[in-house]
């Protein structure tokens, strides 16, 4: 399966819907879309993984990319998933305490810090 | 002699064939089910890490998987054929700089699929010599849940 990308924007958070699987040969169009958004001026980002079956350590890599990106500009990016696979993977990365991870887009949206 | 070999030119959107013909063998060898994400997601890491090597160094030649079925385990060894030196497998843990760890793998270092595959295989060994790389990898299987 491919990945799939979608945008919208709630408030002031630009949520991208993410589907599919994210590995080293998908994870460059995600980068894409991520560096895309922060040109564009979009620092707050909410990436949603409900819709994600793979993720690897590019994957990874590039939402780390991405986090540096809206850092750089006092921005921040927030994740949606549930799923315990995927959770698996940033537990043994460490990158847990790195990302704010949340249980809804609602809440992702809502929270502040 | 393996009992399925895969040799796949160095290209990223080959690793997910490696990936799936991994999973169909280790499931049709008797690993449990409940590792299987497992054994995707590490035969893709080291797929990955041995692509990347090979573009990096511009070396053409193919990416080895081997999958092996014995009595009690299935292994998976993933070869690369660029020379290096020796790997030291690092286990992550708590106290791990993760956020300077993400940023090697922004930096398309390999240190962030090691870590991730040695997190997730007990069995793993990680080897390098002149001739190139192998990542092998092993799994326990259980042979009453053979398929027919």
């Amino acid at each position: 399966m491919d990945l799939s990308l979608s945008t919208r924007t709630v408030g002031d958070r630009t949520v991208v819907e993410v589907g599919g699987e994210i590995d080293v040969y998908t994870a460059p169009k995600l980068r894409e879309q991520l560096v895309e958004l922060v040109n564009d001026g979009s620092y707050h980002l909410v990436v949603d993984m409900e819709g994600v079956d793979f993720l690897d350590s590019t994957g990874l890599g590039v939402l780390v990319g991405g986090l540096k990106r809206v850092r750089a500009h006092e921005g921040s990016l927030r994740l949606v998933c549930n799923q315990e696979r995927i959770l698996k993977i940033f537990r043994i990365t460490g990158l847990t305490k790195v990302f704010p991870i949340h249980t809804s887009v609602d809440d992702a949206v809502s929270a502040t810090d | 002699m393996a009992t399925v070999e895969l040799l796949f030119s160095p290209l990223p959107n080959h690793v997910r064939t490696a990936r799936l013909v991994a999973a169909a063998v280790a499931r049709r060898a008797g690993v449990d089910e409940a590792v299987m994400d497992e054994v995707r997601l590490a035969v893709g890491e080291a797929c990955s890490r041995a692509v990347g090597l090979h573009l990096s160094n511009n070396v053409s030649a193919p990416v080895r998987v081997s999958l092996t079925e014995d009595e009690k385990k299935f292994s998976i060894e993933v070869a690369d054929e660029v020379p290096h030196r020796p790997t030291h497998l690092q286990r992550s843990d708590g106290d791990a700089d993760a956020m300077a760890l993400g940023e090697a793998v922004a930096e398309e270092d390999d240190e962030m699929g090691l870590a991730v595959i040695s997190g997730l295989v007990d069995e793993v060994e990680v080897t390098a010599d002149g001739t190139g790389g192998r990542i092998r990898m092993s799994w326990p299987t259980a042979p009453d849940a053979l398929l027919p």
